[in-house]
């Protein structure tokens, strides 16, 4: 069955959530990744978003996540202070999404500044909550495309930690434990080895030396980088006929 | 006594150049009737401060109202870029503006402080972020019982709040539900409160239901029944979110002519958010409505 770079991005993050997890859900890739998750193997995934809505449970797409179909039905809804603090900030969530206009080596994302901050070459939205759920979450998880752009070796700005300088880093900055997990691009899977990304799954039909081109460092590979496994007629039917049927972000 | 009068009413009365102004609304319940209200009664030199300036201070940005932005993240939600608020930044289109730029929960949090009166509140973000760098109201404090080091954030007291929910009563003692955001810090830690609702009801209905009150009367200075009064952002329970609107911005707001000729015709154009909601097409508004899902009634008891 065909699918697209978007949907096996999806069904990849969907996998990163257990059952049973917290996560601190964006609208696009991450919220039809935890949807998926909750539909298949997480049915008791816990959806908690940006604006306060605890244990959302949509009816259909949300397009913001302070979408009215977020907070009808939700296990409870706090303000936004209440969410930061009470959810965020004690440690109350397992897993975060977050995405950015650059990535480096360490994890670390920018979506702040492209070029320098008084004298942007492109101006970006900003943190949002993303700098203190990459703080705060067990384990981030990070979807965005492949490009040599987008990966430098080192961000113009460090809007949300990653393992900051390398290995150790988050202890010597003060930060909890956890970190970035993943990074799921149209290209691959990566994973952090001693607080360092390496691809540990390459995606059917692109090659090796595609990923090491398109990344802005000689990113290593696992010793057994597998072929990223496509998703499964299950898995696509869910996302085309019931998660998204009209395509928005597929 | 109360405190109901028009937004023109309650705008002019409460803002002046120059002042701090924070209209509150995570994503729901966006006070746009009164950031066009200010457009159209024409302040400068604003302080305008948000977590997310979202279209209403896009708007008021193409529209010269603003020198100062603070904020955590200004995007349009689910759709791109604040085109106005990245000419302005770039381009200095059509001034330049300053930046105080936080993270949400920094944002969220000098509001809180601002509402208890609190000097500074400690925050667990911040630590191996450039933010701290480029923003010197962020910064490191060193806990008093124990090794830990984290970042300060200081108080923020807007001049000015509007914040808004779906009904109150004439003195201001509201009842909000769904995404409540910051609203109820924004009323607390402002000097000025404008209080915009969907609809007044009697007293009786806010005292049936006192776990659902926002903020009491006591912090409201005026009171505006606005109905629609945060199209295209939305009221739940009222009418859902334009969405259509937020992508049309889009394309709208892509030159600072472009947005020039939207100002005129749905701000500068309409004497008041009556004639705004009366010029959207009945179509469109009827795509807006609601369906019902009523929460179960609860029981006070009486004794």
């Amino acid at each position: 069955m065909n699918y697209t770079d978007t949907e096996l991005m999806v069904v990849k993050a969907a996998q990163k959530l257990q059952d049973g997890d917290s996560v601190l859900v964006g609208v696009g890739v991450p919220n039809l990744a935890a949807n998926l998750a909750k539909r298949t193997h997480a049915p008791e995934l816990r959806m908690i978003y940006e604006s306060g809505t605890i244990d959302s449970n949509p009816s259909s797409l949300p397009l913001s996540i302070g979408d009215p179909v977020l907070a009808a039905g939700a296990a409870s809804i706090e303000s936004l202070h209440g969410g930061f603090n009470y959810y965020l900030q004690s440690g109350r969530i397992d897993a975060g999404f977050l995405g950015g206009a650059q990535i480096d080596r360490y994890g670390n994302i920018n979506s702040t500044v492209i070029g320098d901050y008084d004298d942007p070459d492109v101006r970006l939205p900003g943190s949002g909550g993303a700098c203190e759920i990459a703080s705060n979450v067990e384990k981030t998880i990070i979807t965005t495309t492949h490009q040599r752009q987008r990966f430098p070796e080192e961000v113009d700005f460090i809007t949300s930690p990653g393992f900051i300088d390398g290995e150790g880093g988050r202890e010597r900055h003060g930060l909890r434990e956890g970190g970035p997990v993943a990074v799921i691009t149209d290209m691959a899977v990566m994973g952090f080895r001693d607080e360092e990304m390496v691809v540990e799954s390459i995606h059917p039909g692109v090659e090796r030396e595609d990923v090491h081109e398109a990344t802005g460092w000689d990113i290593e590979f696992a010793n057994d980088v597998s072929e990223t496994e496509p998703p499964t007629e299950n898995e696509l039917r869910l996302l085309r006929e019931e998660l998204d049927p009209d395509g928005i972000y597929l | 006594m109360s405190k109901v009068k028009s937004m023109e009413q309650a705008i002019s009365t409460a803002v002046s150049d120059g002042d701090c102004i924070y209209l509150a609304g995570f994503t729901h319940l966006i006070p746009f009737a009164a950031s066009h209200e200010i457009i159209r009664q024409g302040y400068t030199n604003l302080e305008v401060a948000r977590a997310t300036p979202d279209l209403v201070y896009d708007q008021m940005i193409a529209a010269g109202c603003v020198d100062k932005v603070t904020f955590s993240w200004a995007g349009n939600p689910g759709v791109g870029s604040l085109h106005a608020f990245r000419r302005a930044v770039e381009e200095d289109v059509p001034n330049p503006i300053e930046l105080e730029e936080y993270t949400h929960f920094g944002m969220t949090m000098r509001l809180y402080a601002g509402a208890v009166d609190l000097p500074f509140v400690p925050v667990k973000t911040f630590a191996g972020s450039d933010l701290p760098a480029e923003n010197d109201n962020i910064r490191p404090v060193q806990s008093p019982f124990g090794n830990e080091e984290l970042y300060a954030v200081p108080p923020l007291h807007p001049d000015v709040a509007v914040v808004r929910g779906q009904r109150a009563d004439e003195n201001g003692n509201v009842h909000l539900w769904g995404i409540p955001g910051e609203h109820k810090e924004a009323a607390l830690a402002s000097d000025t409160v404008v209080l915009s609702v969907e609809e007044t009801v009697d007293e009786s209905v806010i005292r049936s239901d006192p776990n659902r009150t926002l903020v009491t009367a006591d912090d409201i200075d005026h009171v505006v029944e606005e109905p629609y009064g945060s199209h295209p952002s939305y009221a739940q329970g009222y009418y859902d979110r334009d969405n259509e609107a937020y992508l049309n911005w889009d394309e709208e707001s892509r030159t600072h002519e472009d947005t020039q000729e939207w100002l005129d015709e749905w701000v500068y154009g309409v004497a008041d958010r009556d004639e705004y909601i009366r010029k959207l097409s009945s179509d469109r508004l009827l795509d807006l409505q609601t369906g019902n899902a009523h929460s179960t009634t609860i029981n006070m008891g009486e004794s």
